[in-house]
């Protein structure tokens, strides 16, 4: 019976503790709450992935009204695999999240962050598991709004000013969303995406069509954080709490380019939305600027939340490089990307928040020596550095092998070329990382800092874990994310 | 036990061995011991595998899937075996040297030390067994970052900096290009196996084939062929037993093995000698020993100087690769086993040199032999090997080098090998000369004297025979000692084996040509 | 056909469509050229409005009335789109609602809502 309704629970669960915990008001229920609501989370997220694998597209009526009218739930291969990881990076978070906000948010407002993050956790499942187009919008905007609260409960002032930065550029940007789908209304006269899909062939050629699917991608490129409209990232991952980064960066921009895939492969994916609209060529340089323009600017920053906010603007970039390929190899490279950069960066920013726990801040200078002294958590962070390279064992060797395959695949070897060297930019920053961390001689401070605590460790491991495991044992992610990208790719009539 | 069992088991004990140096590193005494018994047992387990594999056999092993259709696996061949067997053999030798040279150079963060070259190990290992390119990436790479530790050993500056430019070339290489190969091969024609003859039997185009090639041996930084070298000379901020082993030995060993490895298994002596996409690198190897040797006249630094000649002397095996002859290959394969025993004893003596008498430059070395003579004795022999001359290994592979290059026509290379035997002897031989023959110079001896009048108060400074130092303790007034016991013991088991390679020469020889033979 | 006479003829018919552009315009400018935050806010809520008459416009239907069952009528206007906008209308209350909160906040922070004084002062920070 449960087993019926699983895509509404999916979204329906945590999006009903979030209230609750407003009810009780109380740090400790807000977080057993966010607990509950995250780990059911992903026991049904497996679920609906284990339903999805040996019997194929989930399509559910929400409230059994039927589409086009009524609002559809619908998980493919993709679908889920992104709901897993969404939910599965929420129930690490959750267990690191008690300790890492004692020294972040005052004690009196801890329920109402609890609140946000089920809210946000809610917002990103059901963006996941949608199949209408207006309804993403919706749940974009959910997922929006608690992020913009979130940012804000960082202890810097600067956090309020990300927070209103991200405000105004993702409602602009959510805004251009809700026009690409208003004029596809007009053309189609649906909202379902499946039904969109049907129905845009044959008005493909209209201007109304172009201009939509501008928008479209204009508006989700914002909220995917895709150079040059990346300029709200930064400052939001640096300023936040470092749970919120660590929730952010694994999951937002995550679920963005789920909708992007969403809306260039399904909805348009009747026709050939690369060579018709002519777009392949800009996505690439776009990707491409992004992956230098990242790297190159994390290598100068003295925070390393901000290097670290950089490098994800130059992984974004390769996400989307993948996608713009158009090939099975190139789109399984991106998804399998997605899953790598996720369980990577949150490692690392679990790690980062490791630090700032006992450190109060993290600035580069002032870490200088703290390989002695918390040698757990610079292992954490040297070991999701080497993923970010591309180091062989970690999951980045097997993001940047599809990738370059993919490059090379499609005859463009200076593409390969292009990704290879941008993989060495990365080995820059995160060597100064390195080097200042073990070479350095320790300030007072550090040296009277004692590791970090076990409630802290223990998530980030179980990330940086994943982010080992599935670099040695990579086959559970490449299967998903090749059977995904060709139910994605063959979806052409 | 299985072939195969004992293969993993070879990988796996000096990782197991790194996990008790970690553990037991509070008592010095007790991890070193772990360092020597988790040695002997490496190398008697390496050593079991000899017979399977001089029988034909070829026992492989698939450890997990990596990519749909692409595995990491191992499998015994010949020059795999012979890599595995002196990374194994001189392990123990030097485990024992380090005992010596860490205490008596008083060296930090020993356990992290021993650690670290147990994983290198491993490593190296690991890419002697790799039964495909994807196996031998993954393990290059470990090895470069497991070394990375070993070189920035010191902390200073100086340390960082040698490690920045040793990292920097290394990766720089094996992402730009050798990934790029790999995966365009992997692209071309399906599968990356180590395969007799090569993968692209059925005719791909010389223009591509050039390019592949390029890309591979270029990617292979650890060869150190120009211009990607300076990581070498970079590294030897290193403790001595580190660039020892690793910078004589394994890594560099790591680097050629691999350029052979490729130039046999990945394209095939045949379709390079149609192709002739080596030849131009067959001449750039040649410039390089030339070149490396010429530097290396100009270089008074000691361990500067003998990683200017292992350049030189990497770039022999790659050449031998490159002409892509029978015998080319042969004695390349067997100058990887002549050079590392000649070398090893070179920078064992270095290091010992530097721990007796903290000495690190050529010119401080006159006369020093009267006083240091076991190591210097043993210096003298590591150089006659380097040089090519008999009783020692080093004549054979140069021999069987010099033929391959004749027979593919190579004239100029011949006489490439002989000009720098010439010059070997220009920069090396001088030495030992120098230090037997030469009165020491009264400059010098004034400075080190007064460096040892501040030492005399200290603990360690002792005279007394009672520590143990067989050799002979010279200390008249103010003296040198010879080096501490356990040092000479390893260079003198080194200095043997330079030795006794000229007479097994021949079984190695037949042990190897297998992978020539069609 | 000669564009500016296309768009001339249709004009009466597109003036709805204009007005959208005119206001999103209007909304963006004042949204980048606006130094003032609380300014901002309004600039995004103009910018909105643009999104909600563009879906109105586009649901009315020529002799349609509003969408009540009764048997005498046959043309509607499509109630669908008024429904989204009624969302998009809430969603945009939440924003607005949200940013100007922050607005205070940040006011309370910095002492001023001027951006290029924040600005300053996060530059001596």
């Amino acid at each position: 019976m449960i087993a019926a309704h699983l895509p509404a629970l999916q979204v329906v669960v945590p999006l009903i503790l979030a209230p609750i915990c407003i009810i009780f008001r109380s740090a400790t229920v807000g977080w057993v709450l966010m607990l509950a609501g995250s780990w059911s989370a992903l026991a049904i997220a497996l679920a609906i992935l284990e339903q999805v694998t040996t019997g194929g597209t989930i399509v559910y009526a929400l409230g059994d009204w039927a589409a086009p009218w009524g609002i559809e739930y619908r998980i493919d291969t993709l679908g889920a695999f992104v709901l897993v990881i969404v939910s599965a990076i929420a129930a690490v978070v959750s267990l690191y999240v008690k300790t890492s906000i004692e020294h972040e948010i005052p004690p009196v407002r801890r329920y109402l962050f609890h609140c946000m993050m089920l809210l946000c956790l809610s917002g990103l499942l059901g963006m996941t598991v949608t199949g209408d187009a207006f309804n993403l919008f919706v749940f974009l905007e959910i997922s929006s709004l608690s992020t913009y609260v979130l940012i804000s409960f960082g202890r810097d002032r600067r956090s309020l000013t990300a927070a209103y930065r991200y405000l105004i550029m993702g409602t602009v940007g959510a805004t251009f969303y809700v026009i690409g789908v208003g004029m596809m209304y007009m053309m189609t006269g649906t909202l379902n995406m499946a039904d969109l899909a049907a129905k845009v062939p044959e008005v493909a050629d209209t201007r109304t069509i172009q201009a939509a699917l501008a928008f479209l991608t204009v508006g989700l490129a914002l909220k995917v954080a895709m150079f040059p409209l990346h300029l709200w990232l930064p400052n939001a991952y640096c300023y936040a709490p470092s749970a919120v980064t660590v929730f952010l960066a694994a999951t937002a921009t995550k679920v963005a380019i789920y909708a992007f895939i969403r809306v260039v492969f399904t909805v348009f994916g009747g026709v050939e939305v690369f060579e018709a609209f002519n777009v392949q060529g800009l996505l690439m340089v776009l990707a491409i600027a992004g992956m230098f323009a990242g790297s190159a600017v994390a290598i100068y920053q003295t925070n390393v939340k901000r290097l670290m906010a950089y490098s994800s603007v130059a992984q974004i970039g390769y996400m989307m490089l993948g996608i713009s390929f158009g090939s099975v190899t190139g789109l399984a490279g991106g998804i399998i990307h997605l899953f790598n950069h996720a369980v990577t960066k949150g490692g690392i920013f679990m790690a980062l928040g490791c630090i700032a726990y006992r450190l109060g801040s993290v600035n580069l200078d002032d870490m200088a020596g703290i390989g002695k002294k918390m040698p757990a958590t610079m292992l954490a962070v040297v070991i999701g550095g080497l993923s970010l390279i591309g180091v062989p064992l970690t999951a980045g060797f097997i993001s940047k092998w599809y990738l370059i395959r993919a490059a090379l695949e499609s005859d463009a070897w200076p593409i390969a070329l292009l990704v290879l060297l941008s993989s060495l930019l990365a080995v820059i920053y995160v060597w100064r990382i390195v080097e200042t961390a073990y070479f350095r001689q320790p300030s007072r401070v550090v040296e009277e800092m004692e590791p970090a605590p076990l409630s802290l460790l223990v998530p980030t491991y179980i990330l940086i874990g994943a982010a080992v495991y599935f670099g040695i044992d990579a086959t559970t992610t490449i299967d998903v994310a090749i059977a995904a990208a060709e139910g994605l790719l063959g979806a052409k009539p | 036990m299985s072939p195969e069992a004992t293969l993993l088991l070879a990988m796996a004990a000096p990782l197991v061995g790194a996990i008790g140096i970690f553990v037991t590193g509070y008592e010095p005494n007790l991890r070193e011991s772990v360092t020597m018994v988790t040695a002997l047992i490496t190398f008697a387990l390496v050593a079991t595998l000899f017979p399977v594999v001089a029988s034909g056999a070829a026992p492989s092993v698939t450890l997990l899937e990596m990519f749909p259709g692409l595995s990491i696996t191992f499998t015994l061949e010949p020059l795999g075996m012979i890599f595995a067997g002196i990374a194994s053999f001189l392990w123990i030798i030097t485990s024992i040297y380090s005992l010596g040279y860490m205490r008596g150079h008083h060296e930090q963060n020993q356990t992290r030390f021993y650690f670290f070259f147990a994983v290198a190990i491993s490593a190296a290992i690991a890419i002697a067994f790799s039964g495909n390119m994807l196996t031998l990436f993954i393990f290059y790479e470990v090895l470069t970052i497991s070394t990375y530790p070993l070189v920035t050993h010191a902390g200073t500056e100086a340390a960082k900096k040698g490690g920045r430019i040793y990292l920097g070339i290394l990766i720089t290489t094996s992402i730009s290009f050798l990934l790029l190969g790999m995966i365009w091969t992997y692209v071309e024609v399906g599968t990356l196996d180590f395969k007799k003859g090569g993968l692209f039997t059925n005719g791909a185009g010389a223009g591509m084939l050039g390019i592949l090639f390029g890309l591979y041996i270029y990617g292979i930084g650890k060869a150190a062929l120009m211009p990607f070298h300076r990581w070498l000379p970079a590294a030897m901020v290193a403790p001595t037993p580190v660039s020892a082993l690793l910078h004589a030995v394994a890594v560099v060993k790591a680097g050629v093995f691999s350029v052979l490895k490729v130039t046999l298994y990945i394209f095939g002596l045949e379709t390079l000698r149609d192709s002739g996409v080596s030849d131009w690198l067959a001449y750039v190897a040649g410039a390089t020993v030339i070149i490396a040797s010429l530097v290396a006249m100009t270089k008074d630094n000691l361990k500067a100087r003998l990683a200017y000649s292992t350049i030189s002397q990497l770039s022999y095996v790659v050449l031998g690769g490159m002409v892509a002859t029978s015998l080319g290959m042969m004695g390349g394969a067997m100058h990887i086993v002549m050079h590392a025993f000649g070398k090893i004893t070179l920078f064992f003596c270095a290091g010992a040199i530097m721990v007796a008498s903290h000495r690190t430059e050529v010119s401080q070395l006159k006369g020093l032999g009267r006083t240091m003579p076991v190591t210097f004795i043993c210096f003298t022999i590591g150089t006659l090997s380097i040089i090519g001359l008999p009783p020692l290994g080093g004549l054979w592979s140069k021999w069987y080098l010099a033929l391959g290059a004749a027979d593919a026509g190579h004239l100029i290379l011949v006489g490439v090998l002989m000009l720098s035997s010439l010059l070997n002897i220009a920069y090396l031989l001088v030495i030992p000369v120098r230090a037997f023959f030469s009165e020491p110079d009264p400059d010098v001896e004034a400075q080190f004297n007064d460096h040892h009048d501040d030492h005399h108060g200290d603990e360690h400074h002792d005279h007394a025979p009672a520590t143990g130092a067989g050799a002979p303790v010279i200390c008249p007034a103010h003296g040198i000692h010879e080096a501490p016991l356990p040092c000479l013991i390893a260079i003198s088991i080194t200095a043997a084996g330079s030795i006794a390679l000229f007479f097994f020469a021949g079984p190695i020889f037949e042990f190897l040509k297998p992978i020539v033979t069609p | 056909m000669d564009p500016i006479l296309h768009l001339s003829e249709d004009f009466p018919g597109l003036f709805n469509y204009w007005v959208v552009v005119v206001l999103m315009m209007i909304g963006f400018y004042i949204v980048i050229a606006h130094d003032n935050l609380v300014k901002k806010i309004v600039g995004l809520n103009v910018f909105q409005v643009a999104v909600f008459v563009f879906y109105i416009s586009m649901a009315k239907i020529k002799g349609g009335t509003a969408p009540i069952l009764d048997s005498s009528i046959t043309v509607y206007s499509n109630p669908l789109p008024h429904v989204l906008i009624l969302t998009a209308i809430v969603v945009g209350v939440a924003t607005t609602a949200l940013g100007l909160a922050l607005v205070v906040r940040i006011q309370r922070a910095y002492g001023t809502i001027e951006e290029d004084e924040i600005a300053a002062q996060e530059d001596d920070a």
